[in-house]
């Protein structure tokens, strides 16, 4: 009975990304329900700007968010964790090069 | 992996103090703790929207009002923050109000006392957020990343909600003697209930030793308790009310307050629907999701029928 | 009920002409955010919810603005203009004391033929369909009038509603969208779309009615029909709303003549300045 409740008549539930500041990437805020995707953006607005949080907002219908599977990480992350030659302090540098 | 090996990865997750995330494996009964406390959370919010809307309409002044309302809507805000981190644990929103709406869901039964006067929008502001922040600030860090990033949310939010219910609390404190009868009958009736919003003592309360090993509790009711009274005692002294508790005394050899023996006994009637409100406060709940049935429709089938107008024109 | 006597200058009477359309767009404010608030906790849904409260704060904060400024003309008027102004006992006691009045003086304490909102406003949320229909009719007005009023020679007034146009044009999208939502969604919310226009539709008249002083505050009200037709009219025809057949308008706001509804309002508003006069709170 309760599957019956379950999503029939709920309005699609959406993922929120803001945008804080001019220059900075949008990052998850959290969701919501709206039943397109313009109503999505003014909740978003609504719900999750009220304190002047944001410039941009993006909203995604959260059943098209794909996401890793994480018992893949070992799979999907570790192969990472031994290129340290991607990161910039792998490399030395003498003291006197400045603001590299 | 087996069940077993499952079992030993989260464990070591929640030993290490690694939030888990929605697709993380979880053992049931963590799933489900989980969808209770945050669901019985998400509906205090929403319940405790109808005391304090109670006086939207005729709060004192313009700037009470537009402050009043600010708060009251945060709390919607704060709900569905919950409601949406209950979600990702598979359970919907609508089956979540169902369970309230059929009173199957449990939700704080401090709601369920009625507000009279003005003075009320003071002391809930300072008792009853009060009590609220200093249960939800330890979740800030629990288990359950999508709990723990709605807290920090919701806390960072309810920061102004206890100071504008103290400011409530002194300007009625400085005021005329009315005032200050107004102030002083709030108190007498939000103290106890307020006391009561920690829960029942450690002693009978069955969840306690499991949720404060998975984080989803940190300090027991007991402890959560005391730190109010400390507190809030000392901020009576500043608004030179007082305590509704003639046992109340500071303990030199325990560092803490002594109080007084708490009715148990209305607790569990004010749980159990036996409270001033309890019928009110859900019939009223009801009563905006079912006239709202027609609105939410038209919505969808405005939705379906735009996107069938779209796939035509392309 | 007003102090236009012969020995009012040009000027004074000019004043007072100002203050009252002060209060005429503070008062159109207070009674539409009063009656949105109302939905606090009771909407259709969490999302509909905190959006609809967020326009109603829009709408106090404007009034709060546009008190204060009335506030500040009337505490400037000569002393024997001020003392007929208002007619209720509590506000002619308080002019009598020499005090000066502030913003919540004139939100609590004035009667209802003191109060000079448009009828439309004060009309009872009755259900989505009215809600919506009503803040429709309304921001389209103000979308346009608050453009105009942006170039008000007043410059106090100037700098309210350039504010004020931001926030129109944000409530005029949403409710714009809701009428085409539900005039286009179901029957059900077809039906009560349609009512609550054809209800509704006798109070607009009134939005736009020419007034001198709005004219010289830059809003001509026979030359903002068209445009604000032309809105309805078009989100109308997406809506599959059909146009109200009536043309008879229902008049009376501007002049403290109401409906039975606001007394309701200003008793629930002015309560607690009421039974406690004269208090902080």
């Amino acid at each position: 009975m309760e599957k019956e409740i379950n999503s029939k008549n709920e309005w699609p539930l959406w993922e929120v990304f803001i945008r804080s500041k001019a220059g900075l990437d949008h990052k998850h805020a959290g969701s919501l329900h709206a039943s397109d995707a313009e109503m999505a953006i003014e909740n978003a607005r609504d719900v999750y700007t009220r304190r002047m949080e944001g410039v941009s907002i993006w909203v995604v219908e959260s059943k098209n968010i794909h996401a890793s599977d994480p018992g893949d990480s070992s799979s999907m992350y570790d192969p990472a964790a031994d290129k340290i030659y991607r990161h910039p302090t792998f490399y030395n540098l003498p003291d006197e090069v400045k603001y590299m | 992996m087996t069940v077993h090996s499952f079992q030993e990865h989260f464990d070591s997750l929640i030993d290490n103090d690694i939030a888990i995330e929605p697709k993380d494996w979880m053992p049931d009964d963590y799933r489900k703790t989980l969808i209770r406390q945050i669901s019985q959370h998400a509906h205090s919010e929403i319940i405790g929207m109808l005391p304090e809307g109670n006086w939207i309409t005729r709060a004192p002044s313009l700037r009470r009002k537009a402050v009043l309302l600010a708060k009251v809507q945060d709390e919607a805000g704060h709900g569905l923050y919950l409601y949406s981190a209950a979600e990702t644990l598979g359970v919907s929103r609508d089956e979540l109000y169902d369970q309230l709406h059929t009173g199957k869901a449990k939700y704080s039964s401090i709601f369920n006392y009625p507000t009279l006067t003005w003075a009320d929008m003071g002391a809930i502001g300072w008792l009853v957020d009060g009590a609220a922040i200093m249960n939800q600030v330890p979740l800030c860090r629990t288990s359950y990343g999508p709990y723990a990033r709605a807290m920090v949310r919701v806390c960072k939010e309810e920061s102004f909600h206890q100071r504008q219910g103290f400011e409530i609390m002194l300007t009625l404190a400085k005021g005329t003697e009315v005032q200050k009868k107004m102030a002083q009958d709030a108190f007498n009736r939000w103290w106890w209930p307020s006391l009561m919003m920690f829960g029942p003592p450690d002693a009978e309360s069955p969840h306690t030793e499991q949720s404060v090993r998975w984080r989803i509790k940190r300090l027991t009711n007991d402890e959560l308790r005391q730190k109010f009274i400390d507190v809030t005692v000392e901020q009576a002294k500043v608004l030179g009310l007082d305590v509704p508790d003639k046992d109340l005394k500071w303990n030199e050899e325990r560092g803490h307050y002594d109080f007084g023996a708490i009715n148990w006994e209305e607790f569990k009637n004010v749980v159990k629907g036996n409270g001033p409100c309890n019928k009110q406060r859900l019939d009223t709940r009801r009563k905006a999701w079912e006239e709202g049935q027609w609105v939410r429709d038209a919505a969808q089938a405005h939705a379906r029928k735009r996107k069938e107008k779209m796939a035509k024109a392309a | 009920m007003q102090s236009n006597t012969n020995t009012a200058s040009p000027s004074a009477a000019a004043a007072e002409a100002q203050l009252k359309y002060t209060l005429q767009l503070a008062d159109d404010a207070l009674i539409i955010g009063h009656r949105l608030s109302e939905w606090c906790g009771h909407g259709p849904i969490l999302e509909q919810d905190i959006a609809l409260t967020n326009t109603a704060l829009d709408h106090l904060g404007r009034a709060r603005s546009l008190y204060q400024y009335a506030a500040e003309l009337f505490n400037k008027l000569p002393s024997e203009a001020k003392n007929n102004f208002f007619t209720s006992i509590p506000m002619q006691q308080l002019i009598a004391s020499g005090n000066n009045i502030g913003e919540d003086n004139l939100a609590s304490l004035r009667d209802g033929w003191d109060y000079r909102n448009a009828l439309l406003l004060e009309q009872p949320n009755t259900d989505w369909a009215y809600t919506i229909a009503r803040s429709f009719f309304y921001d389209a007005f103000n979308y346009l009038s608050f453009k105009c009023l942006s170039d008000s020679p007043d410059a106090v007034i100037a700098a309210i509603a350039a504010k004020s146009l931001k926030e129109a044009t944000y409530h005029l999208r949403w409710s714009k969208e809701w009428v085409i939502r539900l005039g286009d969604g179901t029957e059900e919310s077809h039906m009560r779309m349609q009512k609550a226009v054809d209800d509704l539709w006798m109070y607009t008249g009134e939005l736009l009615a020419p007034e001198k002083t709005a004219r010289q505050n830059g809003v001509d009200g026979s030359a903002l029909r068209q445009p604000w037709l032309d809105i309805i009219t078009e989100v109308f025809s997406e809506a599959n709303i059909a146009m109200p057949a009536g043309t008879w308008m229902q008049e009376g706001g501007r002049d403290g003549r109401h409906t039975e509804h606001l007394g309701y309002i200003l008793a629930e508003l002015q309560f607690m300045q009421r039974a406690y006069p004269g208090m902080q709170w």
